[in-house]
């Protein structure tokens, strides 16, 4: 089954281009340190808001720091904060769908209901009410953007469960007395995963989006260190006389999150044969 | 049916109350009090006065006394006073409110029109090279950061070319124009916010479009209609779309939350002077009663659609329509 869904991957145009472009920006956050001849806080106030050159490919901030290092070094925080943020979503809407369609009954309407209630607040608002409150720091992005968007992934997952739930295989389970997380985890987890998977990776990019946003507006990654969010906020203030400030930043937020994307879109046509 | 919706309505009740108790919940995650906002910034302001100030709004009570306070002049459609300049709550939502609906209806408005024509296009010339370039038009349009594609269609349009004004909603010279005038500055003023709103918002509707005709199409009613000679727009137009379209009437209940939500940064960006920003200036300054009324009123904005979606969707489709019956 899995040499298959391999060889439907290899031939899925749109995974490959999302993972190749991921691999790439891996790689690109992992060697940051050697790739850069700048150091990203390095600044140098005479060089400061120069065009792209040569020597600073992609300009200088306001400061006189080099704004390809600092792309270069936000790489690290925008896949960590998204890939973070929606693996605390997948743990919490993983086993809130499970709890929830497997059980059914009051347990399930209470999820449901929870889920509804998070569901009518536009999330951003939740969100800047949270960090501004707190404090802005990396951890409470995650943490919070994590918090806010597992809802989606679990009504998917409930779904699945409660149409799995009635499937000859798992009354075979239960028929046998195996227990409850043997039931969960081995029989229905592995169902689901799917459908979840294609989800997350969709949902990287939101959250990747949402990190930015949040920078941007002074509610996230706090300056110095550099985030493709608040350099676009530095552009917002240059506005008039940087544009490569606001470009460059931009376009890497926008390569990222379309690559997640494209994977996520490949993922569903490898994973659900049923759309050919 | 009325019953459904009677149920409905009231259902919205207990969601209201879920809302405003998680606002109201977060809003005890901070520390300090909100007054220190305004008592630090001002010297003169005596630990007494510091004293009558939270003592007025209450502060100095168990935060559930204070939830009930709340709820209960919230019963009476009174949203207290802001912390900032002792205005009324309501007021002040109720002056920014039409330019967020303004700005959102016509980024719906938008959305549609881009959108049908593309999902159907998708649809019928599936796999030819048209439907691949707009999939990757509305692709890069659901992968890219709104804010940069604002600031870039600013510096584009309002800075290098000098085409379009890039904040605010209105000219200072707006109430000297003439009416005719007057739009013109709106439309003018509106054209940037709604264009980025439009584009991050297309993909959804159109994929949804697509993949709902396509499926449509399929169907027997459809062989029959072409195997009795109708032109295939006749086909596609009148007997598929119509079938496609009726579950898009919900997805614009979908879409609401995050128009809305958009609003909060969207009208940041823009100097824009709708409920989004004002959201986002009271939380900046700790306004309480004003970040409860715009939470309350954005997902009140929200509730509504859904229902009213939910009941355009019986209206546009008997088969739910009767089945009350």
């Amino acid at each position: 089954m899995w040499s298959l869904t391999l060889q439907r991957f290899r031939k899925n145009k749109l995974a490959l281009a999302g993972s190749a472009i991921l691999a790439l920006l891996v790689l690109l956050a992992l060697l940051a340190p050697v790739l850069v001849a700048m150091d990203p806080l390095q600044q140098d106030v005479v060089q400061r808001l120069r065009p792209p050159s040569w020597s600073h490919w992609m300009g200088t901030d306001d400061l006189g720091r080099d704004v390809f290092s600092r792309v270069l070094f936000g790489t690290r925080i925008s896949l960590v904060v998204g890939i973070v943020a929606v693996g605390l979503a997948l743990l919490i809407g993983t086993s809130a769908g499970l709890v929830a369609g497997f059980y059914g009954g009051w347990v399930d309407t209470l999820f449901m209901r929870l889920i509804d209630v998070l569901l009518c607040f536009p999330a951003i608002f939740l969100i800047l009410m949270v960090i501004a409150f707190l404090e802005p720091n990396i951890l409470n992005v995650v943490v919070i953007i994590g918090l806010t968007s597992w809802m989606g992934l679990a009504r998917l997952v409930r779904g699945e469960c409660l149409s799995l739930r009635e499937r000859d295989f798992m009354s075979a389970a239960r028929a046998l007395h195996l227990s409850t997380p043997r039931l969960l985890f081995v029989h229905l987890l592995p169902n689901v995963a799917s459908p979840v998977l294609v989800a997350a990776t969709l949902g990287v990019g939101g959250a990747i989006l949402t990190e930015s946003a949040l920078s941007f507006l002074g509610l996230g990654v706090q300056p110095p260190t550099a985030s493709w969010g608040n350099i676009l906020a530095v552009g917002k203030d240059y506005i008039h006389i940087a544009w490569w400030l606001s470009l460059f930043p931009g376009l890497a937020i926008l390569v990222t999150v379309l690559a997640f994307n494209l994977l996520g879109e490949g993922l569903r046509d490898v994973l659900d044969p049923r759309m050919d | 049916m009325p019953a459904y919706f009677a149920k409905r309505l009231l259902f919205l009740v207990p969601l209201l109350v879920g809302i405003t108790l998680v606002t109201f919940g977060v809003m005890q995650l901070a520390p300090g009090k909100p007054t220190d906002m305004v008592t630090d910034m001002n010297v003169k302001a005596s630990a007494e006065a510091k004293e009558r100030l939270i003592k007025l709004y209450g502060l100095d009570k168990p935060w559930h006394v204070q939830y009930w306070d709340w709820l209960k002049r919230f019963a009476r459609l009174d949203f207290g006073r802001s912390f900032r300049d002792d205005r009324p709550v309501l007021r002040k939502i109720g002056e920014r409110l039409p330019a967020t609906l303004l700005l959102n209806v016509s980024s719906l408005l938008l959305i549609f029109l881009i959108a049908l024509p593309i999902g159907i296009l998708s649809a019928v010339k599936q796999d030819s090279l048209w439907d691949k370039s707009l999939t990757v038009f509305v692709f890069i349009g659901f992968s890219v950061p709104t804010i940069w594609l604002a600031l870039l269609a600013m510096i584009t349009f309002g800075l290098k070319l000098g085409w379009l004004p890039i904040s605010g909603l209105r000219s200072l010279t707006y109430d000297e124009m003439s009416l005719g005038a007057q739009c013109l500055d709106l439309a003018r003023h509106l054209a940037l916010p709604v264009l980025v709103s439009a584009f991050t918002g297309l993909a959804g509707l159109s994929r949804y479009v697509r993949n709902g005709l396509l499926e449509v199409i399929r169907q027997d009613y459809i062989r029959t209609a072409r195997a009795k000679g109708l032109p295939e727009n006749r086909v596609i137009l009148k007997h598929a779309l119509r079938n496609t379209l009726i579950p898009v009437v919900t997805l614009v209940g979908l879409l609401l939350p995050d128009l809305i939500g958009g609003s909060f940064i969207f009208e940041t960006i823009f100097a824009y002077p709708g409920m989004g920003r004002l959201g986002f200036d009271a939380i900046m300054a700790r306004d309480y009663p004003v970040i409860m009324g715009v939470g309350t009123i954005a997902a009140l904005l929200t509730l509504v659609g859904n229902f009213l979606a939910d009941v355009a969707y019986a209206y546009v489709d008997p088969r739910i329509r009767y089945q009350g019956k």
